[in-house]
């Protein structure tokens, strides 16, 4: 159970979180929570079909709609320079459509009225006349002689987006010849969607006299959405502010900059009204960004004992119709190249080639840190197919090629420096916690008797903290984050940061970080984010970045404010600067530590009696550019039973052993885990979006695209190591996306194994009990 | 055309004008300013919206205002009664029962109904009882810790009062 914030704050205590006495009582202020004077309501028409040419709108229906003011088409946008936008990718994408139309769901006109029921009914109302064109679904098709082409709107007049690779093709290619044995294998990650329990929404408010826009929408990345309007809507930065209030769940999805935000914001000056848009369940699923999609060949070269040698990986990533990846531009496909994983491989090479579809655009980082999650399930899945090629135990063969402790920092073939890592201690510790080895006697025993039991194994590396401003920005904005501190005379603390949370509670967790760096209890720091006005500049939450960037930022701020104290410290102290130490969160006289002042003294004399020639006031502001990413690791096992007569597959045990470095709050460790747990079982047992052959979605709402209630939802158990990161200035690595890119492969693992004796190799996800069932079917176990 | 109803919520009387087809999750979130009751989907799945109609979760997305007539509302806003949390509330907090807080007041109100019929559920119970909410962020664990945790000390309270 959390306590309550002692006087003396240290890292690493559970404490209660700060945020949550508004939301238990219902007094969160999320963005439809928020109604202004005179505010109108938008709705969006939107496409029927998947690829067509539109031949008509007729606005006349919708205008006669009680209280509907106007209805907007991609033409009247295109009056503005409107109708297409940038992409963070580099892409360009339509606002609303003109010309034709590229996916189902895609936004083609809006209605703005003075209800959200006459928003809706005008929507309805609006009439659209579009001509069937030929449709691409399959992206392994995309680029076949006789495919539709997609992206006329091109120079180049091919469906293929980019090629990207990173390694040194040649030597993997001569160390997977020499190599005894070969693995291959195609592995699929399904389309899915992070979709949070809120969607995506905005209230754009252009102030006609003023000139000044407000636009609240439901952001991880305020200052990003910011700049990005400024530059496509031409209007002057500081007359842009914007707010991100509350945020009800994000995993990346409220990362990118959405058409009907743009729409909002033209309806908003049109109308000279606050505009409102929320999307409902449907338009979320159905068009707003999606993640993965990435269809891979692995190939593993390894000696006869086990020894792995070389890595090659091809990959077809299906973008949708418009590349809309929030990824850092230098990087296409993210750090899919963190694909080695933990192991110690000589030579690796990866491609990836994208495709455009017609699907909704999208690629995000669903609860990961750019393509993390592809690449880790793929590298944790391919040993497992080299374990069962080799006749070996998956662990024994982790065991064989884990890079050891004494080789950090380690330099992977595709250019990563991990900073930190004890894989065999962290492994033999799940292992054990779980009883592996009688685990596999159990199986043992079952497998006699005919029944499925699996055992999977995920000892994963992930990559987070995006990042070091050399190669790390987004449209050129470097990928630092910031911090701002103000401490009052009283000795309570403000402090403001770039980053934007959505759950992952940093009104406690940073207020412990600047807390513990200054000698103040975490209940009298007051942590706020989110808005442009006030924040310092930062790139957003997301790929666990907060820790690991802003939280150093935080730490190093903090310091900042501590070294102007200090100063103020010998003023009081009547000593010289140098004759001053902190110690157990004080200054003191070197050598007399019972003469000593505290953070709240040195706070009030910087406003009531600073030391001549100083600068009075006690704040500061810090720009945290971070030197590396951080490796955050773990070992996941997932035990499970299936049912041979249904396919049901039943998860009777999971352990995460996680190592995120230093921890700032366990108890918020602990619930970043569970979460991300939740969202990998669901990946790999329920979750997809699903497109039939003419391209309309099969998955757009909850009771399609299931996601998991308390039922089926394991029991999760907890534990962890701690390497601490030796370039973060606390030690921290991050959480948030570990659970969710390390289990996939865990689960996956678990019912091949499961599934082994009958010769089964790999089942691509989601594992329904529809797709087990199938596999038992052709295996002769169950009768059709 | 709109229909007049009167339905007591957190207690207090309210006389209300509404069109039939309102929803009653809009009328308490954008007529009363209630705005604890959240949506997230438009299929009756996430039960973001649940309240309590006479005492029974219901998920008021999916109920129209002019059902709503003559009946008594409760919403997350009036479970601190006396500006005391309610247990529900203080072991979610304890608990880390919530992480984004989206789903937390139809869970509370969720998790009110079902102590109510069964004041000392099973997991497997609680599991069901709150499987029409839907959760993204917390797995569900901690949520079902703070049930097990107010379910006791609710338990402990009606002992101490017999
Ligand atoms: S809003 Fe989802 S069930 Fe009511
Ligand atoms: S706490 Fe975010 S949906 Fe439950």
């Amino acid at each position: 159970m959390a306590i309550e914030a002692p006087s003396a704050p240290v890292l690493g205590q559970a404490l209660k979180r700060k945020e949550d006495p508004r939301f238990i009582q219902g007094q969160g202020r999320y963005l439809d929570d928020i109604r202004l004077t005179g505010m109108l309501y938008m709705s969006l028409v939107r496409s029927p079909y998947a690829h067509a040419r539109l031949v008509k709108i007729d606005k006349q229906p919708a205008l006669a709609v009680p209280g509907v003011l106007a209805v907007i088409t991609g033409e009247d946008l295109a009056g503005l320079g409107l109708h297409w936008m940038p992409t963070l990718a580099g892409d360009k994408q339509m606002v609303l459509a003109t010309g034709k139309v590229l996916f189902q769901y895609q936004e083609v006109a809006a209605v703005v009225a003075e209800s959200r029921a006459a928003a809706y009914d005008g929507a309805a109302a609006v009439e659209v006349e579009y001509d069937a064109l030929p449709v691409l679904v399959d992206a392994k098709h995309a680029l076949d002689p006789g495919a539709p082409l997609l992206r006329d709107d091109r120079e180049q007049k091919t469906n293929q987006i980019w090629h990207w690779e990173s390694g040194d093709s040649m030597a993997t290619a001569a160390a997977m010849a020499k190599a005894e044995v070969t693995v291959k294998q195609d592995v699929y990650f399904p389309r899915c969607h992070a979709s949070p329990l809120e969607t995506c929404g905005c209230i754009a408010d252009m102030n006609k006299a003023t000139g000044r826009l407000t636009l609240y929408v439901t952001s991880q990345a305020p200052h990003v959405y910011r700049t990005v309007l400024a530059m496509v809507a031409k209007l002057p930065e500081q007359m842009i502010r914007v707010v991100s209030p509350d945020v009800g769940g994000g995993f990346g999805v409220k990362v990118g900059v959405y058409p009907g935000y743009v729409v909002a914001v033209v309806a908003s000056i049109v109308t000279g009204h606050p505009v409102k848009w929320v999307e409902t369940r449907t338009e979320h699923l159905g068009s707003t960004a999606f993640a993965r999609d990435y269809h891979m060949n692995v190939e593993i070269g390894a000696t006869k004992q086990g020894r792995v040698q070389a890595l090659r990986v091809h990959t077809l990533a299906d973008h949708g119709a418009f590349d809309s990846q929030a990824n850092p531009s230098k990087w296409p496909a993210g750090l899919f190249n963190i694909c080695t994983g933990s192991y110690d491989f000589a030579a690796a090479f990866v491609d990836v080639d994208a495709v455009y579809t017609n699907k909704p655009p999208g690629g995000v980082s669903y609860r990961c840190s750019f393509r993390v999650t592809e690449a880790s399930y793929l590298i944790e899945r391919a040993m497992d197919v080299l374990a069962a090629e080799l006749k070996m135990d998956p662990a024994d063969l982790r065991r064989k090629n884990f890079i050891p402790p004494e080789r950090f920092p380690y330099t992977t073939p595709l250019g990563w420096t991990y900073d930190s890592g004890n894989y065999p201690a962290n492994f033999e510790k799940a292992l054990g916690l779980i009883g592996y080895d009688d685990l596999r006697r159990e199986q043992t025993e079952r497998r006699a008797r005919g029944e499925l039991m699996g055992i999977g194994i995920s000892s994963f590396t992930e990559i987070v903290g995006a990042g070091p401003s050399a190669q790390f920005d987004i449209l050129g904005l470097k990928m630092f984050d910031s911090a701002e501190i103000r401490v009052h005379p009283t000795g309570k603390a403000l402090a403001r940061f770039g980053v934007r949370h959505q759950g992952q509670g940093h009104e406690t967790t940073f207020a412990q970080i600047v807390g513990s760096e200054l000698g103040l209890p975490a209940a009298d720091v007051l942590v706020e984010e989110g808005d442009t006005d006030t924040a310092p500049y930062g790139l957003g939450t997301y790929g666990s970045r907060s820790t690991p960037v802003a939280g150093g930022a935080a730490a190093l701020c903090a310091r900042r404010i501590r070294e102007k104290a200090k100063k103020i410290a010998a003023h009081l102290l009547e000593c010289g600067e140098h004759d001053v130490e902190w110690a157990d969160g004080k200054f003191r006289v070197a050598g007399a530590p019972e003469r000593a002042v505290t953070m709240q003294d040195c706070a009030f004399a910087a406003y009531t009696n600073p030391p001549p020639g100083l600068e009075p006031g006690l704040e500061a502001t810090y720009y945290y550019d971070p030197p590396n990413f951080t490796f955050p690791f773990g070992t996941y096992v997932a035990v499970v039973d299936i049912d041979p007569g249904t396919g049901e597959v039943k998860v009777r045990r999971f352990l995460a052993v996680d190592d995120c470095g230093v921890v700032i709050n366990p108890m918020i460790v602990d619930g970043q885990i569970h979460g991300g747990l939740t969202e990998g079982f669901a990946i790999a047992f329920m979750q997809e979006i699903p497109y039939d052959s003419e391209g309309n979605c099969l998955a757009s709402n909850f009771t399609e695209y299931l996601v998991p209630t308390a039922v089926e939802t394991p029991h999760w158990e907890t534990d962890r190591t701690t390497t601490p990161s030796p370039h973060h200035p606390i030690g921290a690595k991050g959480v948030g996306e570990s659970p969710n890119v390390g289990s996939p492969s865990a689960f996956v693992n678990a019912v091949v194994d499961a599934l082994s004796p009958l010769g089964v190799r790999h089942v691509d996800m989601p594992l329904t009990r529809e797709r087990i069932w199938r596999v038992l079917r052709e295996h002769g176990v169950v009768s059709a | 055309m709109s229909h007049h109803i009167e339905i007591t919520v957190n207690g207090t009387h309210q006389a209300l004008d509404v069109e039939p087809r309102l929803p009653l999750v809009f009328a308490l979130r954008e007529m009363l300013d209630l705005t604890g009751t959240h949506v997230g989907c438009d299929t009756t799945s996430c039960g973001a919206c649940t309240v309590l109609v006479d005492g029974t979760p219901v998920k008021s997305c999916t109920m129209f205002a002019v059902q709503a007539d003559g009946c008594s509302v409760e919403t997350v806003e009036g479970l601190a009664a006396g500006g005391e949390l309610h247990p529900l509330q203080k072991a979610f907090w304890e608990n880390h029962g919530l992480q984004c807080g989206f789903c937390t007041p139809g869970m509370l109100m969720t998790a009110k109904a079902l102590l109510a019929r069964n004041p000392r559920p099973s997991e497997v119970e609680i599991r069901r009882g709150i499987s029409g909410n839907l959760c993204r962020c917390t797995g569900y664990q901690n949520i079902v810790k703070a049930i097990q945790q107010a379910a006791a000390e609710q338990s402990t309270a009606a002992a101490a009062g017999d």
